[in-house]
């Protein structure tokens, strides 16, 4: 039963899945990746079977993302190209933050914030996975030098990613009425209106 | 596999706020002494080490050089690499090096290694991998600035020597040690064989090889195992030995503080969006513009 037939479609079906599998090979990616970034979180190796398992699970798991993420990024990449608007957008960020969205300028399906979210990930990731075949050690052999550059930018671009993915998710959190996009597809017109107004225009012709 | 050594000083991935049992900590430091000059290249020191060791590395093939087998493996923890050069007097040398582990004081391995307790460094200075502990990433043999652990292919574990540390815990020197037929590998406490070494350099000096030495780098606090050269100066010619080996600047990047930092950075991103949520709340939809849409609705009913 739909509550309201005329709340607006973000997402399909195909989308929905494709994100779905990004999140959650990222989110056993983290936790495989933090077990062997630093002591402390080793014991999560224990969520995979040990940590031989770990070892051995965590590339596979990492192929499947780089898979998914390059699919989701070829569907999104352009409604995610910046505009003088979005930089205005971003020039405001610190009011938005602080609450206080009303002057923000329009934005359409993404804003600034969103898109430089977006661009940061697709970058992260294509470092990840060039980093990650580097430090594979069961497939690929490759001299020393470049095996300790890859261990560093893996480390880093790791945690970068995991910052990142942190603010993705609190942004979620945050704004309400946006996680449901991720769930069924649809937001309220209210919701369009207020967050993607150029968008709200685009849809719905008003 | 607890051996109740008690005298571990160093062990990977724990912090030194927690150290390992090191309450028999009255162990001199030891040290294997192998004098390059005195060498004759038999390779006694190599089956002495598969017998003791029990493991038996495939028989390989001629590469048309004595090396044999040509690289360490992970079935294979100590090789002679023979290096012919020739001097200024046009005189040909063979150089023959044992290679192995170096037991660094400052060991690269251990710094890298993600897994606890995976490699151990005993108070007596022996590098040990604790195999059982071992999760097969190859870390290891990313920090190692001697290119010495290699992962077995059969059971995805790292290997090297290890100083025959079952040996020394019971009073025996290590097997290539007792096996060489020339004395050219000696084994003893670190400072004994500086003075043994000082000996070596002496008469190797007197004998025409000015810039004879004692290879004990100190890029890496100095090692458990020594080399006697005759061009202590130049280290490379005997099979690229390097010259002032240290670990990486990457590995010390990858290993160092960088870490703990990011960890905290990645909590003050939580704890942020937390603090954020109950001091700034939620943004919601405004009840104006739900107003708003709602009269549209109302007059296109109409």
């Amino acid at each position: 039963m739909i509550r309201d037939p005329k709340d607006l479609k973000r997402y399909n079906a195909s989308e929905r899945a494709n994100h779905w599998v990004v999140g959650i090979s990222f989110i056993l990616l983290a936790l495989s990746g933090l077990a062997f970034f630093h002591p402390a979180f080793f014991p999560l190796t224990q969520l995979f079977g040990g940590p031989v398992w770990t070892r051995i699970l965590h590339p596979y798991i990492g192929v499947l993302m780089a898979v998914a993420f390059l699919i989701i990024f070829l569907r999104f990449k352009h409604l995610n190209k910046m505009t003088p608007a979005d930089k205005e957008w971003l020039a405001k960020a610190k009011n938005m933050v602080d609450g206080n969205d009303h002057d923000m300028p329009e934005q359409g399906k993404y804003n600034g914030g969103q898109k430089v979210m977006f661009w940061a990930l697709a970058i992260s990731m294509l470092l990840m996975t060039l980093s990650g075949i580097v430090i594979w050690r069961a497939w690929f052999h490759l001299p020393v030098d470049i095996v300790r550059l890859g261990a560093v930018v893996h480390a880093a671009a790791g945690a970068t990613m995991i910052g990142l993915i942190m603010v993705h998710v609190y942004a979620a959190i945050w704004v309400k009425g946006t996680i449901r996009a991720m769930w069924y597809g649809t937001v309220t017109r209210a919701w369009a209106k207020q967050h993607h107004r150029g968008w709200y225009r685009q849809v719905t012709g008003k | 596999m607890s051996m109740q050594s008690q005298d571990i000083i160093r062990r990977s991935a724990t912090s030194s706020l927690t150290p390992p049992p090191q309450v028999r900590d009255h162990k001199l430091e030891v040290a294997k002494l192998i004098d390059v000059s005195i060498c004759i290249g038999c390779k006694g020191c190599q089956v002495a080490c598969s017998e003791w060791n029990d493991v038996r590395d495939e028989v390989g093939h001629n590469h048309g050089i004595y090396d044999n087998p040509v690289d360490l493996t992970a079935k294979s923890w100590t090789v002679m690499r023979f290096a012919e050069h020739q001097d200024e007097g046009g005189r040909l040398q063979w150089l023959i090096r044992k290679d192995g582990c170096m037991h660094c004081a400052d060991p690269g391995c251990l710094k890298s290694c993600p897994s606890p307790g995976a490699i151990i460094q005993y108070a007596n200075g022996v590098v040990d991998f604790q195999s059982e502990q071992c999760i097969g990433c190859g870390y290891c043999v990313t920090g190692c600035p001697f290119n010495v652990p290699r992962i077995n292919k059969e059971d995805n574990k790292a290997y090297k020597c290890t100083l025959c540390s079952d040996r020394l815990a019971v009073g025996q020197e290590p097997s290539c040690v007792k096996t060489c037929p020339t004395g050219a590998i000696q084994f003893g406490s670190k400072e004994d064989m500086k003075l043994v070494a000082e000996d070596r350099i002496k008469d190797l000096k007197e004998r025409g090889y000015a810039n004879a030495g004692l290879y004990d780098p100190q890029g890496v606090g100095g090692t458990h195992v020594m080399y006697v050269l005759h061009h202590a100066d130049r280290p490379e010619l005997y099979s690229g030995l390097p010259s002032n080996p240290s670990i990486s600047a990457l590995v010390s990047i990858w290993k160092g503080f960088t870490k703990p930092l990011a960890t905290l950075a990645l909590a003050g991103i939580a704890l942020g969006s937390l603090f954020h949520y109950v001091t700034k709340g939620p943004n919601e939809v405004s009840r104006e513009i739900e107003e708003e849409i709602e009269r549209e609705d109302k007059e296109e009913v109409k």
